[in-house]
């Protein structure tokens, strides 16, 4: 298993690991079961996602997926934010092995997630917006 | 605290140690002969040869003749079990009895043969990590052609009633083969006095090179080839000999089975630190009974990490390290050694495996005992399943 030196720098030194106290969404995928579990959260400013923090259970290719995928969504709309793919973070890492591409499949779920509760809070139906997040290929 | 190198997966795979080097060096440069060849240059290949076979075959109390080298412990299993199926065939033997937690050299094996026909039954662990004689017992059948039980986990490092289930192959008329490529050097082995019929060992765990196995099969079975060809190991098992590594594999075994109560001792102190230190983190398990297992091994599950990035983490420090992790494996599931022993897969998902082996020194354990919670400190922190497991929430 060869990862990239981007992601062995995500995963050793992860961006914006923590928590937002009072934070405007929150999202959580992935299962102990499969051993992944992805949680986000995010603070939003006139439609900005001006902070975003992660707490991630998994490999070090999920940890690296949530690392970046926090940076690629801090500072943006939510629409451009709603736009990010799991093929961006893959892009963004140099590369994941094809065992691990699940992994930002969950970074890019965990990033909706959270934009889904932030309309619920709101109270805005997310379905219209966000769509079905499905669940992980390689959990189910 | 400097960083420092630690190899602390010898269960994977050892140093070549300087003594085995310098024991092979010669084949590769000036004793370079095909063993085959009449001329004194492989004439002296094929005495050393014949030097290794003897000192493999009085490390487990076998006989020279009685040894077979191939390529690696894998391709002793499997010529073990297909070699016996097929030998038997013709009796209407079509019935395998084996073990849920073995090496999948034998696992894989027997799943080709259930393709083939066959019936396998696989006897469970107990929550310690060991297989009953009673169980192994009760499965054979009339038509049962071989009993395969690892002598030694390789995961879990449990260490298996072997003499016990030998001696009731024997009395039932069934071949008993057992893979002893993690136990060779760690225990005493008698394959007379163990009533075993087959055995599988390999070079590269006990510091020889990789590449280079032995099979014992007792006087009088004669295990159909895997492999045709030349004339090699009297016919069966052609193949132009690995002359250095079969040097190499007959001067490790014979240093790893000449002082193993001494080593045992010693490497036992080791691990123990090992287990007792890294214990005192909460919701640490040790898997596999603490006693009855190889001096070396130190098989723990930390819930709320994750095994891959334990080992990532440990690798930064300098640690080399292994896990159950599904992740590590390639697979979806976590190891099946760790499932077999009733562990929930988020728990099996944490497992660190450190083994040990002679080379290790008090300062490589405090080492390991200063990183480990330090590195697992980080991982829970940033885990939210960690979260949940301090709020006693279900995780499932």
């Amino acid at each position: 298993m060869l990862y990239s030196e981007k992601v062995l720098d995500h995963f050793s030194n992860p961006r914006n690991v923590g928590e937002i106290e009072n934070a405007d969404g929150i999202g959580e995928v992935g299962n102990a079961k499969c051993g992944d579990i992805m949680k986000m959260y995010i603070k939003v400013d006139n439609g900005i996602i001006s902070d975003v923090k992660f707490k991630t259970f998994g490999c070090g290719a999920a940890v690296a997926t949530s690392s970046m995928a926090t940076e690629l969504i801090k500072g943006k709309s939510i629409d451009d934010a709603l736009k990010l793919t799991n093929k961006a973070v893959v892009e963004a890492l140099d590369g994941l092995p094809a065992v691990k591409l699940h992994c930002s499949v969950l970074a890019e779920q965990a990033i909706k997630a959270a934009l889904s509760d932030y309309y619920t809070k709101q109270g805005i139906d997310p379905l219209p917006i966000i769509g079905e997040i499905g669940e992980c290929e390689h959990c189910h | 605290m400097d960083k420092r190198f630690i190899y602390a997966d010898n269960a994977a795979t050892t140093r070549v140690s300087n003594e085995v080097l310098n024991a092979m060096y010669p084949y590769f440069v000036t004793e370079y002969g095909n063993a085959s060849s009449i001329y004194a240059l492989g004439r002296n290949a094929k005495k050393a040869i014949e030097l290794s076979r003897e000192k493999v075959a009085k490390a487990i109390g076998a006989e020279p003749s009685e040894i077979y080298f191939t390529s690696c412990g894998s391709e002793s299993d499997n010529w073990a079990i297909r070699g016996t199926c097929e030998r038997l065939a013709s009796k209407g033997k079509k019935h395998i009895v084996t073990s849920v937690f073995e090496h999948h050299a034998i696992l894989h094996t027997c799943q080709a043969m259930e393709k083939l026909g066959y019936e396998v039954t696989y006897v469970p662990i107990d929550k310690n990590g060991f297989v009953s004689a009673e169980d192994v017992k009760n499965a054979i059948r009339d038509d049962t052609a071989i009993v395969s039980i690892m002598y030694a986990n390789n995961e879990i490092g449990t260490i298996q009633p072997i003499e016990e289930i030998g001696k009731i192959c024997r009395e039932k008329g069934v071949v008993f083969h057992t893979d002893a490529v993690q136990a060779v050097g760690n225990v005493e082995i008698d394959v007379k006095a163990q009533n075993i019929d087959i055995l599988s060992l390999s070079g590269h765990k006990i510091h020889a090179q990789k590449g280079i196995g032995a099979i014992y099969v007792k006087k009088g079975i004669s295990l159909p080839n895997l492999i045709f060809g030349g004339a090699q190991e009297r016919n069966k098992r052609p193949g132009t000999e690995n002359v250095p590594a079969i040097v190499g594999l007959g001067t490790a075994i014979e240093i790893a089975t000449s002082n193993i109560s001494e080593k045992r001792d010693r490497v036992t102190v080791l691990r123990n630190r090992l287990i007792d230190g890294i214990l005192q983190l909460p919701k640490t398990r040790l898997n596999g009974d603490r006693d009855k297992r190889l001096p070396g091994n130190c098989n723990i599950s930390i819930e709320g990490v994750e095994g891959e990035s334990l080992l990532l983490m440990l690798d930064i420090n300098g640690i080399c390290a292994s896990s159950g992790s599904a992740c590590t494996s390639g697979s979806l599931d976590p190891s099946h050694v760790l499932l077999a022993l009733g562990l929930k897969h988020e728990v099996a998902h944490g497992s660190l495996r450190l083994s040990i082996s002679d080379d290790t020194t008090s300062e490589d354990v405090d080492y390991i005992l200063e990183v480990v919670p330090k590195v697992v400190k980080r991982l829970r922190d940033m885990s939210p399943l960690w979260e949940r497991i301090l709020k006693g929430e279900s995780i499932d």
